[in-house]
């Protein structure tokens, strides 16, 4: 059964060049798009899918594009955020570096349906391959006449710009991201007003992630119905899942919503070395651990969320039974630390001390104490922070104690059995 | 001298037509004076905010903000070796050790001949080909020491 959406043709290296993105079938949607609906159309069939955002959060993508406000002289701003910085996802470099044309017809197709000429793709600084690959396509399609003044001679006005940050996780999060773009410290922005309201330059913007702009091609080609068809009835279409960590074959793997983790283990080879899986990150460390009891859950939003955890980026954090939790959740303690924009007290100072606790258990000089310690901080942030960054740095800390408190009593008391891993 | 910097600096105004908001320049500046010169220096920072119209200390507020940009002097070869966890289940720890060994330096120290510098970072989003390294622009896979000294020796040359 192939169910690749998204993930079709990235396999491909010719896949690249325009022309072979033609012949696979590429900018039709667009022509489509632009020939035989008007934006509002779109919009409601993006709706009719089901389509939510997978960069996280996990908004239906129509509603989200609906917002947008269209009897104001403002000009309105697409932004593709191709930030990934969430440790395990690699998902969206996969999917630019496969295959740049789908995002940008994506966009182009989203653009046009909330009524914006211009799009910024802003691609962590890091990528430098892949905005280089971005840059390219942009520059063929700019050729071909698919962006430009009067695209396919069908009225539409539509330019891209490739935006790069320049190495801070925090520029992920959507109204940091538009401070990085306006030439600002990427610090959070208090919200409301969202930015579909008062986003780029103070314009109405939608913020959408990779994935999610990839499939809109593919809703236009095929319909709503063919994707509300695939997955679950309220996680609709297909996911990438980015598994890493101790499997046999780490990769990207693209199956419908709603797969149970079992599978998706299976296709990813197993366990290394035939260990027994211990704990997994079903959507990155942003995202509550699981265990082995919940190899069975499906994985799509509503599946996840009635055990507790989420979807998140969809990053598929494997553990084998030899791994220390505590010391991998202070290592992702450490990631938020260091990556904390400083603006909030809770967060800034929050991620620090718990990272001091942390470091005071692995160097064998916890007490007893320090669990209890470990979940105040963690209630003293939750809650309490100006962007979700704060509540995400809780996530691995709270859940691990949930699940693994007797591995934290041990290790504290130095009976750990896994000490050293 | 004075001929580089009139074409730099002309390099640098055509960044700025590009952008209807002046500041949002100050990125894609700041990324093609380090492409050039390998780090960014008080006067370059001078020069952009002269172009933009903006104090100089703006600039740096933005600079010093994200961990990409290098200021001072710069290393011919900057590595960066991810110490995230999917790269740590991976054996990163003995490949940055092997590192600090090999250049006799220490995570975030540069080798005394300027050629070579060692940072860790957060994750690169390439976790399938972990332990990853990125040496300047470029990702390095599925490192082993081996793959490594063979990289460093070559640097070396
Ligand atoms: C700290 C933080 C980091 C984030 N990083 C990313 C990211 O790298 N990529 C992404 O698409 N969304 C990221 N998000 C989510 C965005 O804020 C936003 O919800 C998303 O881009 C919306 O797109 P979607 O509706 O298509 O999911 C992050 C959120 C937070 C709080
Ligand atoms: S929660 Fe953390 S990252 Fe978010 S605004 Fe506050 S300090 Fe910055
Ligand atoms: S953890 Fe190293 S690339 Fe993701």
């Amino acid at each position: 059964m192939d169910e690749k959406i998204i993930l079709k043709y990235t396999d491909i290296p010719e896949q690249k060049n325009i022309d072979t993105y033609i012949k696979n079938g590429g900018y039709k949607a667009l022509q489509r798009a632009l020939s035989e609906y008007k934006p509002d159309e779109i919009i409601h069939l993006v709706d009719k899918s089901g389509l939510r955002g997978r960069g996280g959060a996990g908004f239906p993508t129509g509603k989200k594009w609906s917002f947008i406000p269209q009897n104001i002289p403002l000009p309105k701003y697409l932004v593709c955020n191709t930030d990934e910085g969430e440790p395990g996802t690699f998902k969206d470099r996969e999917i630019i570096e496969g295959d740049p044309h789908l995002v940008i017809e994506g966009i182009a197709i989203s653009s046009y349906a909330i009524g914006a000429h211009k799009a910024y793709i802003y691609i962590r600084g890091e990528f430098a391959k892949g905005a280089e690959i971005l840059t390219r396509a942009i520059n063929q399609a700019k050729e071909k006449g698919f962006i430009g003044e009067n695209i396919l001679g069908l009225g539409f006005d539509f330019d891209i710009d490739v935006y790069r940050g320049a190495g801070a996780y925090i520029c992920g999060e959507e109204t940091a991201l538009l401070d990085s773009i306006e030439g600002k410290r990427a610090m959070p922005r208090l919200k409301p007003p969202h930015p579909v309201a008062k986003g780029l330059y103070s314009s109405p913007t939608v913020i959408n992630n990779v994935e999610t702009l990839a499939n809109v091609p593919r809703i236009i080609e095929n319909s709503a119905e063919w994707f509300a068809g695939i997955g679950t009835p309220h996680s609709t279409g297909t996911k990438i899942f980015c598994i890493s960590g101790d499997v046999n074959n780490p990769g990207v793997y693209e199956v419908p919503m709603g797969t149970p983790l079992k599978e998706l283990l299976e296709m990813a080879g197993g366990i290394k070395d035939g260990k027994k899986l211990k704990a997994f990150f079903p959507g990155g460390p942003s995202t509550p651990i699981l265990t082995s009891a919940h190899l069975n859950v499906g994985m799509d939003f509503e599946s996840l969320k009635k055990i507790g955890s989420m979807l998140g980026s969809g990053a598929i954090i494997v553990l084998d039974e030899d791994r220390s939790i505590i010391k991998t959740v202070a290592r992702l303690t450490e990631f938020y630390r260091n990556e904390s924009c400083g603006k909030c007290s809770p967060c800034r100072e929050g991620t620090d001390w718990l990272l001091k606790v942390y470091q005071r258990i692995i160097d064998n000089k916890g007490k007893k104490e320090d669990i209890d310690l470990l979940l105040n901080i963690c209630e003293d942030i939750y809650g309490t922070t100006f962007c979700p960054l704060g509540d995400a740095a809780t996530m691995p800390v709270i859940s691990s104690i949930k699940y693994f408190r007797k591995e934290y009593e041990e290790y504290i008391n130095g009976k750990c059995s896994n000490i050293n891993n | 001298m004075e001929n580089i910097n009139i074409l730099v600096e002309k390099e640098l105004r055509d960044i700025l037509k590009k952008y209807d908001y002046p500041r949002s320049a100050i990125l894609p500046m700041l990324h093609f004076i380090q492409k050039k010169y390998g780090s960014i220096s008080k006067k370059d920072v001078e020069i952009i905010a002269d172009l933009i119209g903006i104090n100089p200390t703006e600039i740096e507020s933005v600079l010093s903000f994200y961990s990409m940009f290098n200021t001072g002097s710069s290393a011919k070869y900057i590595i960066y070796a991810c110490s995230n966890i999917s790269c740590e289940f991976k054996g990163a720890g003995e490949i940055i050790t092997f590192l600090e060994n090999r250049l006799h330096i220490k995570v975030g120290q540069t080798t005394g001949d300027g050629k070579f510098a060692l940072r860790t970072v957060e994750c690169l989003a390439a976790c399938s080909h972990s332990p990853v390294i990125q040496i300047n622009d470029i990702y390095y896979e599925h490192m082993t020491i081996e793959k490594m000294e063979k990289i460093i020796s070559e640097m070396e040359k």
